[in-house]
């Protein structure tokens, strides 16, 4: 990654380990996230993209490395802390609460006035988010577990949206959505990009990473495989970095590029 | 067309439920979708009413329920606790033996001590409420099931009642006390009973006018003029119809006042505040109100330590009711009397759903079942087993619901 790149990056990873018991679920990764850039990671499954995107939420600690956060170090102990820095994440089980309702849900640990909740502009400002994403959601007063799958990812989309963000992680959001909202949101997505905010998003769909990436980092059985620049790749090279197909110009230069070596 | 419909109801799937039909047809749907809310227990009610009454007339005359309210009041302020408890998805078995520690604790200070009433019931809600967040600390750093902490509590609190009533056993309250009067003797005179229906109905139709209005000027759908009426209607007929005919003999207990009181009070704080809205999200889905930023842990302390600070003020006001505290207090069926009533007031086993107002609902079935048969003169042995039937009657209609909830995607 070119040194400009990591001038302006919001968020910086270096060395970051994670193990649960014997398995290492991430092992020495580095990232680099500019704002106004959107930032893919792909992987197969099980490749630690999930639990990268846990420990920059604070849903776990890592075990070693570095965060950087608008050039200052940090540590992601807890949810909040995310929150607070300005991180906002869609994971990919959601994490909804099923007994409570679309503005409970979207609203649930940022509610207007405390002491006396402010529905109404609760309800006002859901639906505002909601049309922004053009969901299909017939009522907000319904408990999430009355939704369809696409709806509750909607839901958990928008609620990213609240508060003030500087980065958004978003982990497969567009895995249960239909056309026009797949297409809505990576349109969001790309309105995330042009109000200068760093985007992260994970997903298995080569088309969406083409359609709206910046650059796509792959993630292989726990460790980086590679930064691609979108433009300058190919989906099949991408692929070969996913499945590890060694044998191809692109790892090869990767590998080079990384001890050193001219390319 | 659509420019006369509100923002929230331009989805042209939904069906018009406005005014009373919709308002009626919209609980029928919730209901069959398995969101049973209050029904079970309004249905249970008026089917146990109704059989008493038939057993023994005297069962629904204006004496017996003004006892029937006094009765409840100690232990469904227990139950406002479990419901807390319940909600986040745990619970607490030794209510009765911490309101058992509680009165004796009470006695021995204000009796024993000579301590002035006020300072002693203050520092037996506190040592209630050291009991909580000692649970929550066991709970939090350890991760020990509730039941088994609270089951351990049961017995311990059981032996240290004990242990401070001495080898007496038992120490009466002074009947001149303000306590002992408060629980016994002070009833709500008849005005002032009219008074607080009147503004209970003037509350209900200000605060539903105001609210509706703020959703009219934000461009959402709100209730109508009409509805508003009608609702605080209804309810000034109730309430008046209330204190009519327990007026007819001792009228309205101070005591069950402040087990109201403090039922409104649940009540606004589970569904107006944030604290309420976090307490909702951990029983519903802990890992998910975890991530949203909520503080787990704290939630969890707040809860166990109002749970137990209830069950000390319940202890208190069933003392001051005996006007004794005894080895005997808070034993027997206290602990599981609070449990069914939350039960039956509709709050689920499994977390996440219920209502301060189940409380109160409830602990007046409860009541009616043991005050009914002891008006047939059957001894406790058969109240028990009613009492038992009862309880598990409720849980497995909170567990059809959730199989309703699931299978209509409301789980
Ligand atoms: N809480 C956990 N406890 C134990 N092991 C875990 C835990 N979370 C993840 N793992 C392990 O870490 C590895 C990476 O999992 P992760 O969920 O990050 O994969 P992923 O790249 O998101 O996969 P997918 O594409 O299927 O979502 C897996 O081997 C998984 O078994
Ligand atoms: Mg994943």
């Amino acid at each position: 990654m070119s040194p400009t790149q990591q001038a302006d990056s919001v968020l910086s990873l270096r060395g970051i380990s994670k193990t649960f018991g014997a398995v290492a679920a991430l092992t020495d990764i580095d990232l680099d996230v500019a704002a106004g850039q959107v930032m893919a990671i792909v992987g197969d499954n099980g490749a630690g993209k999930s639990t990268l995107v846990k420990i920059l939420s604070g849903v776990h600690p890592p075990d070693s490395g570095t965060i950087t956060f608008e050039s200052r170090d940090i540590h992601i102990p807890t949810p909040a802390a995310a929150h607070k820095l300005g991180i906002a994440t869609v994971f990919q089980d959601l994490a909804l609460c099923e007994n409570l309702n679309v503005i409970q849900n979207l609203f649930l640990g940022q509610e207007v006035r405390p002491l006396r909740l402010n529905d109404v502009a609760m309800e006002t400002r859901s639906w505002d988010l909601l049309r922004q994403l053009s969901a299909k959601i017939p009522s907000v007063r319904v408990p999430v577990a009355a939704l369809s799958g696409g709806q509750r990812q909607t839901v958990a989309i928008a609620r990213s949206l609240l508060g003030d963000p500087k980065v958004i992680i978003l982990d497969e959001p567009t895995a249960a959505l239909g056309v026009a909202q797949t297409a809505e949101v990576l349109n969001l997505v790309e309105r995330l990009r042009e109000n200068g905010l760093g985007v992260i998003m994970i997903s298995h769909n080569m088309a969406d990473v083409q359609a709206v990436a910046d650059t796509v980092a792959v993630l292989r059985l726990g460790r980086n495989n590679g930064v691609f620049d979108v433009g300058a790749v190919s989906t099949e090279e991408i692929i070969a970095a996913i499945t590890g197909a060694t044998d191809n110009a692109v790892s090869q230069r990767q590998a080079r590029r990384k001890e050193g070596l001219p390319s | 067309m659509n420019s006369t419909l509100t923002t929230d109801r331009q989805d042209e799937r939904l069906s018009g439920n406005e005014g009373l039909r919709g308002a009626i047809a919209d609980v029928v749907e919730r209901a069959r979708g398995g969101d049973l809310g209050v029904i079970p227990v309004v249905v249970g009610l008026i089917v146990i009413w109704t059989v008493l009454q038939i057993l023994n007339p005297i069962f629904l005359s204006s004496a017996n329920l003004v006892n029937l309210t006094l009765e409840s009041a100690a232990t469904g302020i227990i139950a406002l606790g479990i419901v807390c408890v319940l909600l986040v998805g745990q619970i607490d078995l030794s209510v009765g033996s911490v309101s058992g520690l509680s009165g004796a604790v009470l006695a021995v200070l204000f009796v024993v001590k000579g301590l002035p009433v006020w300072l002693a019931i203050v520092a037996a809600v506190i040592m209630g409420a050291v009991i909580g967040w000692v649970y929550a600390q066991l709970f939090n750093r350890f991760g020990v099931p509730s039941f088994v902490i609270t089951m351990a509590g049961l017995l311990a609190f059981l032996g240290l009642q004990l242990y401070v009533l001495g080898t007496k056993g038992s120490i009466n309250l002074p009947f001149d006390s303000g306590l002992v009067n408060f629980a016994q003797l002070d009833f709500v005179p008849a005005w002032l009973s009219y008074c607080f229906a009147v503004i209970a109905a003037v509350w209900l139709f200000g605060s539903g006018y105001l609210h509706a209005q703020e959703r009219r000027r934000a461009g959402l759908s709100a209730r109508s003029l009409s509805m508003l009426l009608i609702r605080s209607l209804a309810l000034l007929a109730v309430l008046a119809f209330v204190v009519y005919y327990l007026g007819q003999t001792r009228g309205i207990g101070w005591m069950f006042i402040f087990f109201v009181a403090l039922v409104l009070i649940m009540h606004y704080m589970l569904s107006r505040t944030k604290w309420g809205r976090a307490v909702y999200a951990v029983g519903g889905n802990v890992e998910a109100a975890r991530r949203a930023g909520i503080n787990v842990k704290a939630v969890y302390t707040s809860v166990f330590v109002l749970c137990s600070s209830f069950a000390a003020v319940g202890g208190i006001l069933a003392a001051a009711r005996l006007a004794a505290a005894n080895q005997s207090s808070g034993s027997g069926d206290v602990n599981l009397n609070a449990i069914a009533a939350a039960v039956i007031g509709g709050t689920s086993l499994f977390g996440g759903r219920g209502t301060a107002f189940g409380a109160l609902l409830g602990i007046i079935v409860i009541q009616s079942i043991s005050s009914g048969l002891t008006l047939l003169n059957l001894d406790s042995s058969i109240r028990f087993v009613v009492t038992g039937i009862v309880l598990l009657l409720a849980v497995v209609v909170d567990s059809i619901a959730r199989k309703s909830r699931t299978s209509h995607g409301r789980a």
